[in-house]
């Protein structure tokens, strides 16, 4: 992060454009080259050059493609693979940078609040006692049971926390968040019991639910790829209404906000957002926290620059962990969840460490 | 064209915290409000602001009910100075004055707003500060950062240069600028900077301008109109001279106030413990 700075500074200089388009430029460079580099990554080799060729030759540049067994491995797992990181790592460091503005609380993040565990919580439930509540419907279901219930459990999470945290027709932020907190601990207790009624075949699927994978449903993931998709080209474009957000609800009022009718449509379109990922790919964590806190390293906090170098950060961070997914234990791989845990978890801590100091008197 | 609550009533559990209250805030003048702790002050700024609805009675701001307004109509038409606003991200002091000209992103340039905020951090005093990250900043700078920030909410998109109300009538609608205890925390000097500076828009630019005061004396010299509230109730309305008379004022704040005359002219209200 801080020899991106550095290179800032130094193009900065340059060339007269704001910083933080700068930064924003860099970042989609950054996420081209994550892309790139992992489509050559993983249990077979492909070289950047031959992904590059292949590329070419699919958009129609060049007439040559490379070895159709390569061909094959890049359009039928890695392509599909990365697009579900990038559009999953973009809509969580997205929803994570939009709940901080939304409760003025730079920890809030939809892992924390419970939307996550919730999803979960809904996956798991479907997964364990889905022929139980659908009966002979379940078959009729079939495939699209699961992300369903995920996407039905985190739109719950997110309504019951919102008509938890209104008393006399307003929402408080620092309630609704510790609200949140309460929701993910029973939502957690809740996929404990489930868990623990689950038999062997069960507990499998489960913990893919728990841990997170892109490996992905097939076509089944499509219309919650696409409603991501459709969700974070709403969210962000809300930059300057949650900047005035952040100087406190009654500012943003005075200021020209709808107060109420953007704190209820940005926080069900996170919903949406988050519930969709998880159905995906189930609960992965630390993206939502970790992207936007890197990004306002560089940006400052203004949520114009944050808002869409959020999803692109979380888009580059979700890439390249999927990528040490797939080579660390080859041939089999790390559920994608875990990767960000180890790695983000004591990354963002080094940080909070280092920020910490700078803010010694 | 005022800004005006008509038989305004603000109740909370039962309890009347505003009752039967009419008020106007006129165009090119300066209406005090004082009153006891609890008296219902900053209510009543909260419901002429529009964020708190009242539960009967009306408000208007030019002409038309507050409740068929949008906010960012309304936010183009009147700005307020909160008593504190807490924000834990650390936007520098510029932003956050500049955050005033969102109601006019869709109308502005950017070389306009820049222009308006540095005219307005001039203003306010916070040159120096202009860098500085705004959660650093002491409980008085912070005030005067958001009175800059209210200052180019409030021009709106009229230049610097004009300012007189044009002779033509080509502003149709009136300004407000509400200010809840814009002395609070502030230095004695910085205290008349931010009251004269209130008056300047009202005097200069035709705006109306209601400020919550406790200050006896700045009422005397910076406000044309006071409204005294006491237990959510007008209590006493009118110009400053028969409205602010030892007797009225030590019954409503249960304190003995006298009025003696200031050898530089004029009189001075000082209160006393009984």
């Amino acid at each position: 992060m801080i020899t991106v700075k550095k290179m800032v500074t130094a193009l900065q200089m340059q060339l007269p454009v704001n910083r933080s388009v700068l930064f924003l430029v860099l970042l989609m460079i950054g996420l081209c080259a994550a892309t790139v580099m992992s489509l050559g990554m993983g249990g077979v080799e492909i070289s950047v050059r031959d992904v590059f060729v292949h590329l070419g030759q699919r958009i129609g540049i060049i007439n040559v493609g490379i070895d159709a067994f390569d061909a094959r491995i890049l359009d039928s797992l890695r392509l599909p693979r990365i697009m579900r990181a990038i559009i999953i790592g973009a809509g969580l460091g997205l929803a994570g940078a939009v709940m901080q503005s939304l409760f003025r609380n730079p920890i809030a993040d939809p892992g924390i609040i419970g939307v996550s565990a919730s999803a979960a919580l809904g996956a798991v439930s479907m997964i364990v006692a889905g022929h139980l509540i659908l009966g002979g419907y379940y078959a009729a279901f079939g495939p699209y049971g699961v992300p369903v219930a995920a996407f039905g459990g985190a739109v719950l999470a997110t309504v019951v926390i919102s008509i938890l945290s209104r008393q006399d027709g307003r929402t408080d932020a620092a309630i609704m968040l510790l609200i949140g907190v309460a929701i993910n601990a029973i939502a957690f207790a809740g996929v404990g019991v489930f868990t623990y009624m689950a038999d062997d075949a069960q507990l499998r699927s489960l913990t893919f639910w728990q841990m997170g994978a892109l490996s992905g449903n097939g076509a089944t993931d499509l219309p919650a790829l696409i409603l991501m998709v459709l969700g974070i080209t709403y969210l962000i474009r809300l930059g300057t209404p949650l900047n005035l957000f952040l100087l406190g609800e009654a500012e943003a009022r005075h200021l020209g906000v709808e107060v109420e009718h953007l704190k209820r449509r940005a926080t069900v379109i996170t919903a949406l957002v988050v519930g969709a990922a998880v159905a995906v790919s189930g609960i992965i964590g630390f993206v939502g926290l970790v992207a936007p806190h890197l990004v306002r390293l560089a940006t400052g906090p203004d949520n114009r620059y944050v808002l869409p170098a959020s999803a692109m950060g979380g888009a580059i961070i979700l890439t390249a962990a999927d990528a040490m997914a797939r080579i660390i234990v080859l041939p089999a791989e790390l559920p994608i969840g875990l990767v960000t845990g180890i790695v983000g978890g004591p990354f963002f801590l080094g940080l909070l460490i280092v920020e910490k100091k700078r803010r010694r008197l | 064209m005022t800004l005006m609550a008509h038989k305004a009533d603000f109740k909370a559990r039962g309890r009347y915290l505003l009752r039967d209250v009419s008020i106007a805030v006129e165009p090119g003048e300066v209406l005090a409000i004082l009153g006891p702790n609890g008296a219902g002050k900053s209510t009543l700024l909260k419901v002429l602001a529009g964020e708190l609805a009242p539960s009967g009675g009306k408000v208007f701001q030019n002409g038309r009910p507050l409740s068929t307004i949008s906010a960012l109509d309304l936010a183009q038409e009147r700005a307020v100075m909160p008593q504190a606003a807490s924000m834990t991200f650390p936007f520098t002091v510029f932003d956050v004055v500049a955050l005033g000209r969102a109601p006019y992103r869709k109308l502005s340039t950017r070389q306009f707003d820049q222009k308006q905020v540095i005219r307005a951090i001039k203003l306010a005093d916070i040159t120096h500060l202009a860098d500085r990250a705004y959660p650093a900043l002491s409980g008085g700078e912070k005030q005067r950062v958001h009175l800059a920030r209210a200052l180019v909410q409030l021009w709106g998109m009229k230049d610097a240069n004009q300012t007189h109300v044009a002779s033509d009538g080509s502003i149709s609608a009136a300004r407000f600028l509400l200010l809840d205890e814009p002395t609070a925390g502030l230095d004695v000097a910085h205290q008349h900077a931010v009251l004269s500076l209130a008056r300047r828009e009202a005097k200069e630019c035709g705006v109306g301008v209601l400020m919550i005061l406790h200050d006896f004396n700045q009422v005397l010299s910076y406000a044309d109109q006071v409204a005294v509230l006491s237990a959510g109730e007008v209590v006493a309305q009118g110009s400053v001279s028969d409205v602010m008379r030892p007797e009225l004022l030590s019954s409503v704040f249960k304190s003995r106030i006298r009025s003696i005359n200031d050898p530089a002219g004029g009189v001075v209200l000082i209160s006393q413990s009984a």
